[in-house]
C-alpha cells in the first residue's frame, strides 16, 4: 500500500472544515448531501485530524458497498477468517469517507445549485465555441487519456472556488452571447425551478436591451410574436384532436395487456395498412372517380342487372362502372356550356373553358405514378426510422435497461388500465428476460448431425409442398383459360355460370394459402431451435416463399397469357377482366379467412380442449397472418391500375376483419406459452410490406405500362401505343403550343428515358452510403474507446477511495495505540 | 408547456400558471389562498396532492411528489408545483426529464440508482407479480447493461446514457394536465 502519506500533517491545506463531529452517525448519504448542498460552497478536501475521540467513529455499513464486479485491479485481500472480500466491502466506512463521498460531484449532480450553474457555464462555453470555430488542442484540459484528447470531450468543471453570484453572473454572460434559440434550449434543460429560470432569463433580457424593458416590444414582433403563439396553439390542439381519434386505442391496449407485444404487433400493422389503403383511396379518389363521375361516358347497350353474384365476382353490373379501368373515358373532359358531352378529343367546340379542362388519360398515369411514387417514401421512410431505433452502433444492448425505467406510461390515470400495464410490463419483462438469458446447449456431434438431417427433411417437404401449389396454380390457369375460350368460341352459354366458373381459380389459390401454412406448421413441429425466434423467423421465409411464387405464377398468367392476346377469350377490355379478377382474389381471400378465423381456431380450439386434453389454449400464429395482411396488400396495389376502386374494398375488408380477430383471439387462443422478444418483428414487417410486397407490385404495374398495348376500345389509354406515352405525348403538345418550354421536352427526354442518367444516379447514391457506413464504423471505434476510459476511470475511484479510507485506518490505529500507551503508563 | 411560452411576454406565461393555481388550490382550498401578490408561503402536503386523479393511480406517486419538493418530504409550494407539471408536460427537454426521472427512481436518494432502488421499482412496475428470482436476475442483468465505470449501481452518467436511446421514454414520461 502508499507509504508516501506523511500522517503527521494535515492532508490537505487552507480553508479546510473538519469532520469535527464524529459524534453523529451518518445513516444515509442523504443527509450528508443535504448538508453539503446547503451549506453553500465547499472545497473538496478535508484535513484529517488526529482525532481523540474514536468511539462513534464505526458507522452503519451502507448497504450497496463497492461490491467486487470482478473488473478492478484489486487483488481480493483474505481476512483473518480466512475469507476473501474485497477491501471495500468488508470494513465499513468512517464518517470522514463518508462524507468526502458524499461530496463528490457525481452524487450532487441536480442538487447543489453552484454545480448546476458551473456545469451549465461550460455547456455554454462549449457551445459558443463550436458556434464559432474549431478549437485547437490547446484549450482542451488535459485529460489522462491521450486517445480521446482532441474529440471535443470535456471534463466538467463542476466547483471552482466562486461564489454563486459570480457564477451567476458568468453563465448569464455567456446566455447572452448565443443565439434565441441556443438560450432558449440551454434555458428549458436547466435543472433548476421556474423561479430561478424567470430570474435567469430577466437578468439576460436586461441585459441585451437596456434601453427598453421587456414589456415594450416592438410592435410588429409583437405581432408576429401573437402568431407564432397562435399557430402553436392551433397545432397543439390539433395534435391532441388527433390523439384522441387514435382509432381502436382501448381494443388494442387489451390485446397488448393479455397478449403482449407479438400479437399487439399484428394488429398495429394491420392499422398501418390501413393508413395505407385510405391515402391511396383518397387520391384516386380526388383525381380519378370524381372527375370522372361528373363527366359519365356513353354506356353501351347491353347492361346486365345486378345480382348476388356480382358481389363476389365483380363482373356483371358492376363491369361498367367506376369501378374498373373500361369505365374511364380517354378525352380531355370540358366543362361545356350547352350540356352536351364533347366526344371527341380532336374537335373544337364552340365554348371551350380551357381552365375547367381535365385530360382524363394524363391525370389517371400521373395519378397511379405519384401514388406509389409517394407510398414507397412512405414506406422506405418508415423502414429506415424502424430500423434507425432498433440498430445500434455500439456492442452495449441495453434493452432490458430501457424496459425497466422507460415502459410506466404516467399518462394512464384510470384503474383498470392500470392494472392492464402492469400486466403488460410483466409478461414484456419475462419476454425480455427469456431472450437475455438464453441457455447454451452442449451437444455432441451425434446429436447435431441428427438435428441437421431433421432440419433438411423438414426443408424438403416445404420446398417440395411450395412447388407442388405453383403447379398445380400453373395448370389449372391454364385449363381455366382454355375453358374459357372453348366457351367464347360457343354461342350460348349461361352468364351466370360463366361468372361462378371464374371463382374456381381464386377458391383453390386461397384454399392452399390456407392448408399450407399448417403442413409448414406440422413440419416445423419436429423441429428444434435454438430460441423461438428462429423458429418465427423460418416459419416467416417458409411462408413467404409461397406466397411469392404463387403471387407470380399468377402475374404470369394475367400479363403473359391473358393480356397478351386478348381477343382468344372474346374480351374488349382485358384491363377490366385483370381488374376483376384481382377484386375476386381479394374477396376470395377475405371469405376464406373468415371461415378460417371463425370456424377454424373455434374448431382447432374445442379440439384441442375436448379431443386432446390440453389445457390451454392454442397460440396465435402471427407470421402466418401478418403474410396473408401483406398478400391481400400485394394484390389490392397490383389492381390499383386496373381497378381504382379497389383500396375501398381493402379499407372495409380490413375494417371487418380487425374486429373478427380481435374477438377469436380473445376467445379462442392465449399470450405464447415461450415469450419472445418481438420488438424487431416491426422492422421485419414493414421491411417485408415494402421489398417483396411494394416491389412486385411496382414492377408489374411499371411492366404493364411499359410494354403492354392497352385495349383499342376501352379505358384512358386507348389508342396509345403503351400507357406510357400518355406522358410524352402531354410533353410533346406542351412542346407545340408553347416553343419556350421545349426546354421541360428536352429534359423529360433526357432524364425520364435515357437510362444514363438511372445509372449515374444509382452510383451517387451508393458512394454516399459508402461514406456514411464509414462515418458510423469510426462512432463506433470511438465509443468503445470512451468505454474503456470510463471503466478505468471507475478502477481509479475505488483505488482512492480504499486508500482515503486505509489512511484513516492507519491514523486510528496510531492514536488508539498513543492513547492505549498514555492510559498504560 | 411552461416553458416554451417564456420566449415571449410574461403574460403567456402566467396565463399556464393563473390554469395551475386553479388545480393547485382544489387540492386544499382553505390552506391556499387564492390572492398571491403578496407571494405567500404555503405548501400543500403530500397526502393532499398524491390525491390528485392525474397522480392516484400512478405507483410512483409519492416518488414523484417528494423529487421536486425542496424539503424532500413532498409538501409543494405552488412554484414547486408548476415545476413538476412543466418538467412531465410534453414539451420538456430530454435532458431535464432524464433529470427527475433519475431523481424519481432513486429511492435512498443518493443519486445512484442500487440494486435495492432496482428492486422497489420493478415491484411497483409489475405490481409484484414477478417471482423473486426473477426480480433478482431483472435487476443484475439491467445494472450490468447499462453500469459503464463498474461499482455495480448506476450513476446519473450511466442512466442518461441510456435513457436517451429508449425511444418511448419521452412519451411514457409524461402527465397531461
Amino acid at each position: 500500500m502508499a507509504g508516501n502519506f506523511d500522517l503527521n500533517q494535515p492532508l490537505v491545506g487552507a480553508g479546510l472544515e473538519s469532520p469535527a463531529d464524529e459524534e453523529g452517525v451518518h445513516v444515509s448519504f442523504n443527509q450528508l448531501i443535504a448538508e453539503q448542498c446547503q451549506a453553500g460552497e465547499r472545497l473538496d478536501g478535508f484535513e484529517l485530524q488526529q482525532l481523540d475521540e474514536e468511539s462513534r467513529d464505526y458507522v452503519a455499513e451502507l448497504g450497496s458497498g463497492f461490491e467486487s464486479s470482478g473488473r478492478g485491479l484489486y487483488d481480493i485481500e483474505s481476512d483473518d477468517d480466512g475469507r476473501q472480500t474485497d477491501p471495500l466491502v468488508s470494513v465499513p466506512w468512517s464518517s470522514a469517507t463518508m462524507k468526502i463521498l458524499s461530496s463528490m460531484p457525481s452524487r450532487t449532480i441536480g442538487r447543489s445549485r453552484g454545480a448546476i450553474l458551473s456545469q451549465y457555464y461550460n455547456k455554454t462555453l462549449q457551445l459558443r465555441r463550436r458556434s464559432q470555430s474549431r478549437p485547437s488542442i490547446r484549450d482542451f484540459s488535459h485529460s489522462s487519456r491521450p486517445s480521446i484528447r482532441g474529440y471535443g470531450m470535456e471534463v466538467d468543471v463542476i466547483d471552482g472556488p466562486q461564489s454563486e453570484m459570480e457564477k451567476s453572473e458568468r453563465l448569464v454572460n455567456n446566455l447572452q452571447n448565443l443565439s434565441m434559440g441556443d438560450r432558449m434550449k440551454m434555458l428549458r434543460g436547466m435543472p433548476l425551478s421556474v423561479v430561478e429560470k424567470k430570474e435567469l432569463r430577466r437578468k439576460t433580457l436586461q441585459r441585451d436591451k437596456p434601453l427598453t424593458s421587456s414589456s415594450k416590444i416592438p410592435c410588429c414582433s409583437q405581432l408576429k410574436y401573437y402568431i407564432i403563439i397562435a399557430v402553436r396553439h392551433s397545432w397543439y390542439s390539433w395534435l391532441s384532436f388527433l390523439h384522441s381519434l387514435q382509432l381502436w386505442q382501448f381494443l388494442l391496449k387489451r390485446v397488448g395487456g393479455r397478449f403482449g407485444t407479438g400479437v399487439l404487433s399484428y394488429f398495429l400493422f394491420l392499422k398501418t395498412l390501413l393508413f395505407f389503403n385510405v391515402f391511396l383511396f383518397l387520391v384516386t379518389f380526388l383525381f380519378l372517380v370524381l372527375p370522372q363521375a361528373m363527366h359519365p361516358p356513353e354506356l353501351p347497350e347491353e347492361r346486365r342487372n345486378f345480382t348476388g353474384l356480382d358481389l363476389i365476382s365483380g363482373a356483371g353490373h358492376f363491369t361498367d362502372t367506376l369501378m374498373y379501368y373500361g369505365y374511364y373515358s380517354n378525352f380531355t373532359l370540358r366543362r361545356s356550356c350547352a350540356g352536351q358531352h364533347n366526344t371527341s378529343a380532336s374537335s373544337a367546340p364552340d365554348c371551350l373553358s380551357k381552365r375547367l379542362s381535365y385530360n382524363m388519360s394524363l391525370a389517371y398515369f400521373f395519378t397511379i405514378g405519384m401514388s406509389f411514387f409517394i407510398t414507397c417514401i412512405i414506406l422506405v421512410y418508415s423502414m429506415s426510422k424502424s430500423f434507425g431505433r432498433s440498430f445500434r452502433i455500439d456492442k452495449s444492448y441495453s434493452i432490458l435497461a430501457m424496459k425497466v425505467f422507460s415502459s410506466w406510461d404516467f399518462k394512464v390515470i384510470k384503474k383498470s388500465s392500470v392494472e392492464l400495464m402492469s400486466e403488460n410490463n410483466c409478461t414484456q419483462l419475462k419476454e425480455i428476460l427469456a431472450e437475455v438469458v438464453q441457455k447454451k446447449e452442449k451437444t455432441g456431434p451425434c446429436q447435431a448431425l441428427w438435428r441437421l438431417m431433421v432440419h433438411g427433411l423438414a426443408w424438403a417437404i416445404c420446398i417440395g409442398a411450395t412447388a407442388g401449389c405453383v403447379i398445380s396454380v400453373y395448370f389449372f390457369s391454364e385449363f381455366m383459360h382454355k375453358d374459357l375460350q372453348r366457351t367464347a368460341r360457343l354461342a350460348n352459354t349461361n352468364p351466370l355460370l360463366k361468372e361462378a366458373s371464374l371463382l374456381a381459380l381464386p377458391a383453390l389459390v386461397s384454399l392452399l394459402n390456407l392448408l399450407l401454412p399448417g403442413l409448414f406448421n406440422l413440419a416445423a413441429w419436429m423441429e428444434e431451435y435454438h430460441s423461438p425466434s428462429v423458429r418465427t423467423y423460418v416459419a416467416l421465409g417458409r411462408n413467404l416463399m409461397l406466397k411469392v411464387s404463387v403471387l407470380a405464377v399468377l402475374c404470369y398468367h394475367w400479363l403473359g397469357r391473358v393480356a397478351a392476346k386478348p381477343s382468344d377469350i372474346n374480351l374488349v377490355c382485358w384491363e377490366t377482366f385483370v381488374g376483376q379478377e384481382l377484386y375476386r382474389f381479394l374477396i376470395m381471400d377475405f371469405i376464406f379467412t373468415l371461415l378460417n378465423t371463425l370456424f377454424g381456431e373455434l374448431l382447432w380450439r374445442l379440439f384441442s380442449q375436448r379431443v386432446l386434453g390440453r389445457g390451454r389454449k392454442p397460440a396465435f400464429d402471427i407470421a402466418r397472418n401478418v403474410l396473408d395482411l401483406i398478400y391481400a396488400q400485394t394484390l389490392a396495389w397490383i389492381g390499383v391500375l386496373f381497378s381504382p376502386l379497389l383500396p375501398a374494398v381493402q379499407i372495409l375488408k380490413l375494417l371487418l376483419l380487425f374486429y373478427v380477430k380481435v374477438s377469436s383471439v380473445m376467445m379462442n387462443c392465449q399470450a405464447p406459452r415461450k415469450p419472445y422478444r418481438v420488438s424487431q418483428m416491426t422492422t421485419i414487417f414493414i421491411t417485408l410490406l415494402c421489398f417483396p410486397s411494394f416491389l412486385g407490385a411496382s414492377v408489374c404495374v411499371t411492366y404493364t405500362m411499359w410494354s403492354i398495348p392497352p385495349s383499342t376500345s376501352c379505358g384512358p389509354f386507348r389508342h396509345l401505343g403503351t400507357m406510357f406515352q400518355a406522358g410524352k405525348r402531354w410533353v410533346q403538345e406542351l412542346e407545340k403550343n408553347n416553343p419556350d418550354l421545349s426546354v421541360v421536352a428536352k429534359v423529360h427526354a433526357y432524364l425520364v428515358e435515357n437510362p444514363f442518367f438511372l445509372f449515374v444516379g444509382a452510383g451517387i447514391f451508393l458512394i454516399v452510403i459508402y461514406f456514411y457506413s464509414q462515418v458510423v464504423d469510426g462512432q463506433r471505434k470511438v465509443i468503445a474507446l470512451l468505454q474503456e476510459h470510463i471503466e478505468k476511470e471507475g478502477v481509479d475511484k475505488k483505488y482512492l477511495i480504499t486508500q482515503l479510507q486505509s489512511v484513516h485506518e492507519r491514523k486510528k490505529g496510531i492514536s488508539r495505540r498513543l492513547r492505549s500507551q498514555d492510559s498504560g503508563c | 408547456m411552461g416553458n416554451k411560452q417564456t420566449i415571449f411576454t410574461d403574460e403567456q406565461l402566467d396565463a399556464y400558471q393563473v390554469r395551475l393555481h386553479g388545480r393547485y388550490h382544489e387540492l386544499a382550498p382553505h390552506l391556499v389562498p387564492m390572492d398571491y401578490t403578496t407571494e405567500p408561503d404555503c405548501k400543500i402536503p403530500l397526502a393532499l396532492i398524491v390525491n390528485m386523479p392525474e397522480l392516484k393511480e400512478n405507483p410512483f406517486r409519492n416518488r414523484i411528489v417528494e423529487s421536486f419538493s425542496e424539503d424532500g418530504m413532498g409538501n409543494l409550494s405552488f412554484n414547486e408545483f408548476v415545476d413538476m407539471f412543466s418538467v412531465l408536460s410534453e414539451t420538456a427537454p430530454r435532458e431535464l426529464k432524464a433529470i427527475y426521472a433519475f431523481k424519481i427512481y432513486d429511492f435512498n436518494v443518493d443519486n445512484f440508482l442500487c440494486k435495492e432502488d432496482l428492486e422497489k421499482t420493478l415491484n411497483r412496475l409489475t405490481k409484484e407479480e414477478l417471482t423473486p428470482e426473477e426480480v433478482d436476475l431483472v435487476c443484475e442483468k439491467t445494472i450490468e447493461e447499462a453500469d459503464l465505470d463498474g461499482d455495480s449501481k448506476l450513476s446519473f452518467a450511466d442512466f442518461e446514457n441510456m435513457i436517451t436511446r429508449a425511444p418511448d421514454f419521452l412519451s411514457t414520461f409524461h402527465i397531461r394536465i
